[in-house]
């Protein structure tokens, strides 16, 4: 029996994994200690798995266990890693460059190093949403120090070209930034061979615990260092002071240690269910994937259906959970920003379901998605006016509409 | 965000749905809103010659759970009343009956407008003035 609603939103956040929790469990009760404890050993235990955490992160993404900065999450991470450089690196320059589709946790940070005297330039993306080398290389200039660009987007899932964005910024002397948290743990990511020297993610993304991410902060060619933007004990090399999350570490090492394990496997049976779900959806009259299929995380799917309503649609596919391009839920009436920053259409970007599979998902919940949604589209259609003016062959960019 | 139980039935099962001959005489046609804001309705109503009692209403709409439902809603008030009453449909007896939040209150004004739409095509069809709105709702 299929237990409803159907979870299929995992780019907000994913379940646990049992094993993850699991693993947690012992550090929340007998092993409770303090790990800047030195002397005793309850201190010293929690030290050890501390660092033993830090190792399966840093295996993950090829790094060394001392560049991994634990934070509360990745956006704690983007904002240390952006206010931390333009803070440190002021002497260098104040320009830095980012995409208009990155999340809110870096746009919103660059806005407010903006009013304190940073100057942004904010790439427009393509219509599939990738971005591109000569972009990059033509927004960079003598002051600028930091290029923040996303690996994975959150909304359409798809994956810029990071290693010859690093590349780029290296020859230049720009240091790069990438907000991964979609990417870590479902694609392989390097950081040797991507050329990245700072980079953030998040623990529950990748089945790990809420409460606990990463920066990564590159100690060789070259050695960064940010700004702390929490102060006190001078935890994590300086860069971030705050007792410990020792559970949420210890979580985090785990999904880590998961995902590097099982990836391969994972991403094989996540990315056909994917397809699967997609074929058969786009088998319904005008419905559309938003941004570019190829470079694409394997368990993202993005799509459009056009002539219905995104809010109206979420409550028609109410037994499976997936967020809509539209924000009407949240009181602004926009529709996506970043699917608006694509170019596409009103329409479309108001009627668009963001799925999300994960590690748990199984065919049957895909199944049902599949027949649920079409029947939900279908149903909407017929009662909607720009459906029939469509079948009627009425252009509706003709139509004077009477605006509220 | 919860939607009220009248909501989700209007939703579940509306009412009046369908299309009207919007070339007839009797049939007048509101079609407000724009697909931009995320909101399109369009309300029909046919008024017999003879009495002036609107004898059908049918909706399509383009929009969220509370558009949908405040519209199929004013089709159901609207059956059964002459046009001089229908044109006494406030939209907050719409939110009224909805539970609407007020987030949504704009739906119920939508369906305001297109119910006094309609009836305005109605009566030019028929060779009389429309009737000015004095309530400025945008």
């Amino acid at each position: 029996m299929l237990k409803l609603p159907i979870y299929l939103d995992n780019n907000a956040t994913t379940p646990m994994d049992p094993r993850v929790l699991e693993a947690m469990l012992p550090y929340f009760t007998d092993n409770f200690g303090n790990a800047a404890s030195r002397n005793h050993s309850f201190g010293w235990k929690a030290e050890e798995a501390v660092d033993y955490a830090r190792e399966q992160m840093a295996a993950l993404i090829n790094a060394d266990a001392k560049e991994i900065i634990i934070t509360s999450g990745a956006t704690e991470s983007n904002n240390l890693a952006i206010k931390g450089v333009f803070e440190m690196y002021a002497a260098k320059g104040n320009h830095f460059i980012t995409v208009e589709t990155e999340h809110k946790a870096v746009l919103d940070t660059l806005k407010h190093i903006e009013k304190a005297g940073a100057e942004v330039t904010y790439l427009k993306a393509r219509e599939d949403g990738l971005i591109t080398i000569e972009q990059v290389e033509a927004a960079i200039k003598p002051n600028t120090v930091l290029a923040s660009i996303m690996y994975a987007n959150n909304e359409i899932g798809v994956i810029q070209p990071i290693r010859e964005i690093a590349q780029l910024c290296k020859s230049k002397g720009v240091l790069f930034h990438t907000d991964a948290t979609q990417a870590v743990g479902k694609i392989p990511v390097d950081v040797i061979a991507d050329g990245i020297d700072l980079m953030s993610f998040s623990g529950h993304k990748m089945y790990g615990p809420k409460g606990v991410g990463v920066l990564y902060v590159r100690r060789k060619n070259p050695r960064i260092k940010v700004t702390a933007q929490m102060d006190g004990g001078g935890h994590e090399r300086g860069m971030r002071s705050g007792t410990l999350n020792v559970p949420g570490i210890v979580g985090l090492g785990k999904a880590c240690e998961l995902c590097r394990l099982e990836m391969a496997e994972d991403t094989a049976r996540i990315s056909k269910m994917r397809d699967r779900l997609e074929q058969s959806l786009l088998v319904l009259e005008e419905s559309y994937i938003n941004g570019n299929t190829e470079h694409r995380l394997p368990h993202v799917s993005n799509m459009s259906f056009k002539y219905v309503e995104g809010e109206g649609l979420i409550m028609g596919v109410k037994d499976i959970a997936v967020s809509s391009g539209s924000a009407c839920t949240s009181a602004s009436l926009e529709p996506s920003y970043v699917l608006k920053a694509l170019g596409l259409d009103d329409e479309l970007a108001h009627s668009s379901l963001r799925f999300g599979l994960s590690r748990f998902t199984t065919d049957e919940e895909v199944d049902f998605a599949i027949n649920h949604v079409k029947e939900a589209v279908t149903k909407l259609r017929d009662m909607s006016p720009l459906w029939e003016m469509f079948k009627e062959g009425i252009d509706l960019k003709t139509i004077v509409w009477q605006e509220h | 965000m919860a939607y009220s139980e009248k909501v989700i039935d209007h939703y579940t099962n509306p009412r009046n749905i369908g299309t009207l001959d919007k070339s007839s005489k009797q049939v007048g046609t509101g079609l407000v809103g724009a697909p931009e804001c995320g909101d399109v309705m369009r309300l029909q109503i046919e008024v017999d010659e003879v009495t002036g009692i609107i004898k059908d209403a049918k909706f399509k709409t383009f929009g969220c759970g509370s558009a949908i439902a405040s519209s199929s809603l004013a089709t159901e008030w609207l059956k059964g009343k002459s046009v001089n009453d229908a044109l006494k449909i406030d939209n907050m007896d719409i939110v009224e009956e909805l539970a609407l939040p007020p987030v949504k209150i704009h739906c119920s004004v939508l369906a305001e407008d297109a119910i006094k739409s309609a009836i305005n095509d109605y009566r030019v069809k028929n060779g009389l003035e429309p009737i000015e709105d004095d309530k400025k709702h945008y």
